[in-house]
């Protein structure tokens, strides 16, 4: 045994161990990291600030749940009143619009519930509904899940029907996207996980442009008053630099098959 | 719909092209796998031994727990070793989390089992076959310990090779307590569950062969040599 902890020990301390300065660990939506914005904004910040920025990309509920555990310096998710409640709970120091793209249903081309042109998102919603169309649910509590159970919410019971057309996955968006082509299912999706998604089988836009499709996506440093062991001044200078004109432009830069994926609104 | 055809041509392709990420995502899959093997041999291997050689009170539960454990979920290791190293945790003052030693420990959580089980299967059944010359030759059970133990070594490096096998193919664990972050805490399975994530499924594919590959080699390189040890015996 003396063995096995002293290789075990060998082991760890050849290893870099306790949070080191400079780094900064961002806990963030998936869609930020899946559509390549990160690979794009990053490389320019780290220049910029000296930092070693790091992201940890889960679903925006999980990303909260880990910051509150004080696993992570600053946010970057999508789920506006869950933000303000973190920062309210005295989690965050403060909340910063960033940047907006919106939310669009995809379906199969053939679309069985004929929603396709649909500018309503309820009428869309409900056209699905009737028709009994399959439509896979991200159910794991991310921002573009909180977004659909909103839009759901008055258009039809889907706890009710949940195991029948309504399919409820607990997976990302890559997941569910991956499974919704599978099934030939309708889903709602972020643009940009959408538009650097490659696995699209037949599926494709049926109905965007409401406003309630909106999608805002904020920042947030964690709370060092609650966590002692963030990086508060690397979380604040890296959240600062991403509202300024020059992070707000590198955003703004960032496009896909000459697309843009996300627009820059900090104030 | 890819083809697997277009995916080991992707795999040959990433190869060939040495691209450094993919290099960086290999040499750190290696590094913390075979790390964690070593751990984990460090703790299996007496364990194994001495549950096979000695008898103490509990020894027979203490079997049947290690053999259930070979089939530990990753995830729930994962989850466990993340709550363990979370800053809000009871270590979370190491500052592990999100590191690729958190990543070893997961592994070495699930890997020890492994090792223990097989190791205890190898030496129990040299036992019943060596005990009677042993005794008749008036070996106490360290001696007997030995002699087991280097008999039985094909089979250890087989156990060592099915936990190196579980440690390299397993991505629960590791995507929960390092992160899956670029450049730091990405390894070969946690890159494939990403770009599936991303619907790029020709290269996820395709690092699903190179993985293959890896561990073919690794396998061909431990039983090349252990072919080699063995043959001057033979001859």
């Amino acid at each position: 045994m003396k063995t096995a902890i002293l290789a075990a020990g060998f082991a760890l301390a050849a290893l870099p161990a306790v949070a080191q300065d400079g780094v900064v660990l961002v806990q963030s939506t998936t869609s930020t990291q899946n559509s390549g914005l990160y690979d794009h904004i990053l490389p320019i910040a780290e220049e910029a600030l000296g930092l070693d920025i790091r992201v940890v990309a889960v679903g925006t509920g999980q990303a909260l749940q880990n910051a509150e555990r004080c696993d992570g310096d600053m946010l970057i998710v999508h789920a506006r009143d869950a933000e303000i409640a973190f920062v309210e709970a005295g989690f965050g120091t403060e909340r910063r619009d960033l940047m907006y793209n919106d939310f669009v249903i995809v379906g199969p081309e053939s679309d069985p519930a004929g929603v396709a042109g649909t500018g309503d998102v309820s009428a869309a919603l409900a056209a699905i509904a009737g028709a009994g169309a399959p439509f896979a649910s991200r159910g794991d509590d991310s921002g573009t899940h909180r977004k659909e159970l909103n839009l759901w919410d008055g258009v039809a019971d889907v706890a009710a029907a949940s195991g029948t057309w309504y399919r409820e996955l607990g997976s990302g968006m890559g997941a569910t996207l991956n499974a919704a082509v599978g099934m030939g299912a309708y889903t709602l999706t972020d643009r940009a996980t959408w538009l650097a998604f490659e696995n699209r089988g037949d599926l494709v836009i049926l109905s965007q442009g409401d406003e309630r499709l909106f999608n805002q996506y904020g920042v947030i440093p964690v709370n060092p008053a609650h966590c002692p062991n963030v990086n508060a001044e690397g979380a604040t200078a890296f959240a600062d630099w991403l509202v300024s004109d020059a992070g707000q432009q590198a955003i703004a830069d960032y496009s896909l098959g000459g697309e843009q994926l996300f627009f820059p609104n900090a104030e | 719909m890819p083809t697997f055809l277009d995916s080991i041509r992707t795999a040959l392709a990433l190869i060939a092209s040495g691209d450094p990420d993919l290099v960086e995502i290999v040499l750190l899959s290696l590094r913390v796998s075979l790390t964690a093997v070593v751990a984990a041999a460090a703790i299996g291997v007496p364990l194994g031994a001495a549950l096979a050689v000695f008898r103490f009170p509990g020894r027979g539960a203490l079997v049947v727990l290690v053999n259930a454990l070979m089939g530990l979920p990753p995830v729930v290791v994962g989850l466990v070793v993340y709550l363990s190293l979370s800053a809000s945790g009871p270590l979370g003052v190491l500052g592990l989390l999100y590191t690729p030693a958190a990543m070893i420990i997961a592994q070495t959580i699930l890997v020890a089992p492994i090792i223990a089980a097989l190791t205890r299967a190898a030496l129990a059944e040299m036992l019943t076959e060596y005990d009677e010359t042993l005794r008749a030759l008036g070996a106490n059970r360290i001696d007997t310990l030995g002699t087991l133990l280097w008999d039985a070594r094909f089979a250890l490096v087989t156990a060592l090779l099915a936990g190196l096998g579980r440690a390299l193919a397993e991505v629960g664990a590791v995507m929960l307590v390092g992160g899956n972050i670029d450049h730091v805490t990405r390894v070969m399975t946690t890159a494939i569950a990403l770009e599936t994530s991303r619907g790029a499924l020709p290269l996820a594919l395709g690092l699903g062969f190179v993985l293959l590959m890896l561990t073919l080699v690794l396998n061909a390189a431990v039983l090349g040599l252990r072919a080699r040890l063995e043959g001057p015996a033979h001859a």
